[in-house]
C-alpha cells in the first residue's frame, strides 16, 4: 500500500496556491475597497436608469465599450478625446456589477451622458448608428423599436431620425427598454471633480509610476 | 487611515505578497526534493513498461505505425502480453466516461464555432441579422465564449484527463458513474446557461455571464466529473505520480474553487468585482486549461515518440512555478484602471515571472522532440500537440510582454488582446485537445480513424485558418491601439483601420470552422465504426511476433460494449 504522501502534497499544495491567489486578488482588494464611499456629486441610479443598466448588460454593450478613462500621464488621448478624467474606485460606488470593460471597439462611455445628453440622438443612434456616425460598426438595434404605420399615439416616444433615414408614412417608436437604456447612458457622467485625498489617490492605480 | 500609513501599507502589501509567493515556491520545491530530485529521473519512465522505451504509439497513424517507428529509429522494445492486457484493461475502464465527455465537447465545438463566425462577420457587417435580440453581437459572442470555454474546451479537457488517469496510475478508473451524472448535469446546465444568455439573462461579467442559479449545477457537475481521479488515486498501483497527474489533479481541484468563489452572488461589488473578474478570467486559463493542456502534452509527446521526457525534474519545477505565478496575474487585465496600484503591479511582476515555467516547458518539449521532427510527419497526434506546445510558449511569452505597461498601453482595449486570447485557447489548448482526441478515440472504440485525409484536412484548415486569424487580428489590433492613442485622429479612424483585418479574421475563422466540421464528422464516423472492419492488432503498438496472438485476444476483450 502507498502512504499517498504525493497526493497530500498535491492537494495541500494546490489549496495553498489558490488560497494565496484568492488572498492577493480577491480578499485584499475587497478589504481595501469596501470602505470607499461614493463622492457627494455622484447620485445613485434612479429606477429607470437601473433598468437601463440591465438592458446595457443584457445586450452585451460592455464587450465593445469600456467605462474607465485612463490617466493622462499614462494614455493622454483618453482625456483629450473628451472621455473625462481618470476614474477612481469611488466613481463606481453604485455599480453592483462592474462594467469596466476590456475592449474599445467603440469609445469609452463612462462620461457619455456629459458628452451627449440628447435623448433624440441616443435613440436615433441605437436605431441606426450609421445615420449619425458614418463608418461605425456598432450593430443597429431595430428590435428595441416599433415601426408604426401612420401617426404616433399619445405617450409614444418618437425617434427623430435624420431626414435621409426617414421612411415615409412610418413612425419609429422607442420601446421601454430603449428609453431606459438611454436614461442610463445619459446618467453616465463622472465629470464632477474628485476629491483627490492622498488616501484615495494612493488607492488607485497610478500609471505615473509606470512611466518610469 | 492617515496618508503615510497608507503609503507604507501599500508598498508593504506588495512586497509581502511577492515575497510570500516566492518563498512559498521554494518551500514547496524543498519539501518535494525527496520526492523528485532524488528519483534519478526515473519518474519520466513511469508511463512506459519495463521494455517499452523506444516503441512508438499513435493509434491515429497510418500503416501499423511503421513509418512513425522508422522515423523514430528501429527498436527491439516490446510489451509483454500481460503488460498489454493491463493497459487495455486500463483503457477500457475509462472508455465510456471519456467518450461521453468528448461527444458533448463535439456538440459545443459546433455551436461555439457557428456563434463565432457569425459574430466575426457582424463586426464588419453591422446591419446583418439585427432583427432578433439573441442574434445581436453582444449576445452571440458571449454564446460563443461560453460554448467554447465551458462546452468544448472544458468537456474535451475533462474527457482527455479521465482517459489519461488509468494509464498514468496503471489502475482502472474508479467511479465512472460519477462521470455520467456529472457530464449530464454540466451539459444540461450549460444548455440552460447559453439559452439564458441568448434571452438576455446575464450576471454581466466576462467569462461569468451564466446566471448564478445555473452555475451551482456547473460546480456540482464539475466536482462529480473530477471525483474519479481522486478515487482512482486512492487505489493506484503505480509508485510514482507522473507529472501529468500533478497538472491534471491540481486543475481538477482548482476549477470548482475558482468557479464557486467567482459566482457567489451579492458578494462582489464595483471595482472589487473587476479585480475578482480577472482573477477568475485569467485563472480559468492559467489554473484550468493550461494545466490540463500541459498534462496531456507531457503524456502524449513522450508516449508517441517512445522516448521519456528530456528533464523530468524541470517538468515538476515548471508545474509549481506555473501554479504560483500564473495564479496571480489576473490584475494585468486592468492596467491603467481604477484598481489599487499594488495589485496591478503584483500581477505584472508575476506575469513576467511566468517566463520561468514557460521556458521549462519549452526546453523540455523541444529537447524531447528535438532531432526527431520527422516523427511529426507520421503522427497526427504529435502534429497537433507539438504545434500546440510551441504555440503555448508563443502565447505565454506574448502574454508576459503584453503585461508590461509600455506595451499594454497600446494593446489594451484592442483586437490585439482578442488575438492573444485565441493564441492561448486555440493555438495551444485546442490544438493539444485535437491531437489527444486523435490518439484516444481509436482506443475508445477499437476502430481506426476511417480517413487519413480528413485528419490532414482538419490539421491544415485549422492551422492555416488560425494563422490568418491571428496574424490579421494582431496587426489590426496594434494599429487600432496606435490610432486610439493618437488624439489628433478622430476615434472612428481607429475603427475604420481595423476593417480589412476584421474581414481577414472572418476568412481565417471560416477555414477553422470548416476544419471543425470535418473533425466532428470524422468523430461521428469513427464512433459509428464506419468503414471496413480492421484488424484489431492494428490498434495496438508494434509488438514482437510471439506476442501478437496474445495481443489479439486481449484486444478482442477490449471491445467496448
Amino acid at each position: 500500500m502507498h502512504t499517498h504522501i504525493d497526493e497530500k502534497k498535491l492537494v495541500v499544495g494546490a489549496l495553498v496556491i489558490i488560497a494565496i491567489s484568492i488572498l492577493a486578488l480577491v480578499i485584499m482588494p475587497y478589504v481595501q475597497l469596501k470602505p470607499i464611499k461614493a463622492p457627494d456629486a455622484l447620485k445613485p441610479y434612479t429606477d429607470l436608469q437601473a433598468k437601463g443598466r440591465q438592458v446595457y448588460m443584457s445586450l452585451g454593450c460592455v464587450y465593445c465599450h469600456s467605462q474607465q478613462p485612463r490617466d493622462p500621464k499614462f494614455a493622454s488621448a483618453d482625456e483629450k478625446r473628451g472621455w473625462g478624467r481618470a476614474s477612481t474606485a469611488a466613481d463606481y460606488a453604485y455599480d453592483d456589477v462592474h462594467l469596466l470593460g476590456t475592449m474599445r471597439t467603440g469609445p469609452d462611455l463612462l462620461n457619455i451622458g456629459a458628452r451627449q445628453p440628447s435623448q433624440d440622438w441616443h435613440l436615433g443612434h441605437l436605431y441606426q448608428p450609421r445615420a449619425y456616425m458614418p463608418g461605425s460598426i456598432m450593430p443597429a438595434y431595430p428590435f428595441l423599436f416599433i415601426e408604426r404605420k401612420g401617426e404616433a399615439k399619445l405617450g409614444d416616444v418618437v425617434v427623430n431620425l435624420p431626414p435621409a433615414y426617414k421612411k415615409p408614412g412610418i413612425t419609429i417608436v422607442a420601446t421601454t427598454d430603449a428609453v431606459n437604456l438611454v436614461e442610463y447612458l445619459k446618467s453616465l457622467d463622472r465629470t464632477y471633480p474628485i476629491k483627490k485625498s492622498i488616501a484615495e489617490s494612493l488607492a488607485t492605480d497610478k500609471p505615473a509610476d509606470a512611466a518610469k | 487611515m492617515n496618508p503615510s500609513s497608507v503609503l507604507d501599507s501599500t508598498s508593504l502589501i506588495l512586497l509581502l505578497a511577492f515575497s510570500v509567493s516566492v518563498l512559498g515556491l521554494f518551500v514547496f520545491i524543498w519539501s518535494m526534493s525527496n520526492g523528485f530530485f532524488n528519483t534519478k529521473e526515473s519518474g519520466s519512465h513511469i508511463i512506459f513498461e519495463k521494455n517499452e522505451i523506444g516503441l512508438v504509439e499513435d493509434p491515429a497513424a497510418d500503416q501499423h505505425n511503421k513509418e512513425l517507428q522508422q522515423a523514430s529509429g528501429d527498436t527491439d522494445a516490446s510489451l509483454s502480453a500481460a503488460e498489454l492486457k493491463d493497459r487495455q484493461i486500463a483503457d477500457n475502464s475509462s472508455a465510456k466516461p471519456a467518450f461521453i465527455c468528448l461527444l458533448a465537447s463535439m456538440f459545443w465545438l459546433i455551436i461555439g464555432s457557428a456563434a463565432a463566425i457569425i459574430s466575426s462577420i457582424k463586426l464588419h457587417n453591422p446591419d446583418w441579422l439585427v432583427d432578433s435580440a439573441w442574434l445581436t453581437f453582444g449576445r452571440l459572442r458571449t454564446i460563443h465564449l461560453n460554448s467554447v470555454v465551458y462546452g468544448w474546451a472544458s468537456m474535451a479537457g475533462i474527457g482527455v484527463s479521465l482517459w489519461l488517469v488509468p494509464r498514468l496510475l496503471k489502475t482502472p478508473l474508479v467511479g465512472a458513474k460519477f462521470v455520467y451524472w456529472g457530464a449530464i448535469i454540466w451539459h444540461l446546465a450549460l444548455m440552460c446557461g447559453v439559452t439564458a444568455i441568448g434571452l438576455g439573462y446575464t450576471d454581466g461579467m466576462e467569462w461569468l455571464e451564466m446566471p448564478w442559479e445555473i452555475d451551482v449545477f456547473i460546480v456540482i457537475g464539475g466536482a462529480l466529473m473530477g471525483l474519479p481521479l481522486f478515487l482512482t488515486l486512492a487505489n493506484r498501483k503505480v509508485d510514482h505520480l507522473y507529472v501529468s497527474v500533478w497538472y491534471i489533479g491540481a486543475a481538477l481541484i482548482w476549477f470548482p474553487i475558482l468557479f464557486f468563489v467567482a459566482n457567489i452572488p451579492s458578494l462582489h461589488f464595483g471595482v472589487q468585482g473587476a479585480a475578482m473578474n480577472w482573477w477568475y478570467g485569467h485563472n480559468a486559463l492559467g489554473l484550468w486549461f493550461t494545466p490540463i493542456g500541459l498534462g496531456a502534452a507531457y503524456y502524449f509527446i513522450p508516449k508517441v515518440l517512445g522516448r521519456p521526457i528530456y528533464s523530468y525534474n524541470l517538468s515538476l519545477l515548471g508545474f509549481w512555478c506555473l501554479a504560483f505565478f500564473y495564479s496571480q496575474v489576473g490584475g494585468h487585465h486592468l492596467i491603467g484602471g481604477p484598481l489599487p496600484t499594488w495589485m496591478v503591479t503584483l500581477s505584472i511582476v508575476q506575469s513576467v515571472m511566468m517566463v520561468i515555467p514557460v521556458l521549462a516547458v519549452a526546453v523540455n518539449h523541444h529537447m524531447t522532440v528535438g532531432g526527431n521532427f520527422k516523427a511529426v510527419l507520421h503522427s497526427p497526434t504529435l502534429r497537433f500537440i507539438v504545434l500546440g506546445s510551441m504555440l503555448y510558449v508563443a502565447a505565454s511569452v506574448q502574454g508576459s510582454m503584453e503585461a508590461l505597461r509600455s506595451v499594454n498601453v497600446i494593446t489594451h482595449f484592442t483586437h490585439y488582446t482578442v488575438a492573444h486570447a485565441h493564441l492561448g485557447m486555440y493555438g495551444f489548448f485546442t490544438m493539444v485537445m485535437f491531437g489527444s482526441i486523435y490518439f484516444i478515440m481509436p482506443r475508445i472504440v477499437g476502430w481506426e480513424w476511417p480517413h487519413a485525409w480528413m485528419i490532414s484536412a482538419h490539421f491544415w484548415l485549422a492551422t492555416i485558418g488560425f494563422a490568418v486569424y491571428f496574424i490579421g487580428l494582431s496587426i489590426g489590433g496594434w494599429l487600432q491601439g496606435e490610432y486610439m492613442l493618437d488624439a489628433a485622429k478622430p476615434f472612428i479612424d481607429s475603427v475604420i483601420v481595423t476593417l480589412p483585418y476584421l474581414k481577414l479574421r472572418s476568412v481565417g475563422g471560416g477555414l477553422m470552422v470548416l476544419g471543425h466540421i470535418i473533425f466532428v464528422v470524422h468523430f461521428i464516423l469513427i464512433s459509428l465504426r464506419y468503414g471496413h472492419k480492421k484488424d484489431p492488432s492494428l490498434l495496438i503498438p508494434k509488438v514482437n511476433i510471439p506476442f501478437i496472438k496474445d495481443a489479439k485476444i486481449a484486444s478482442e476483450e477490449l471491445k467496448v460494449e
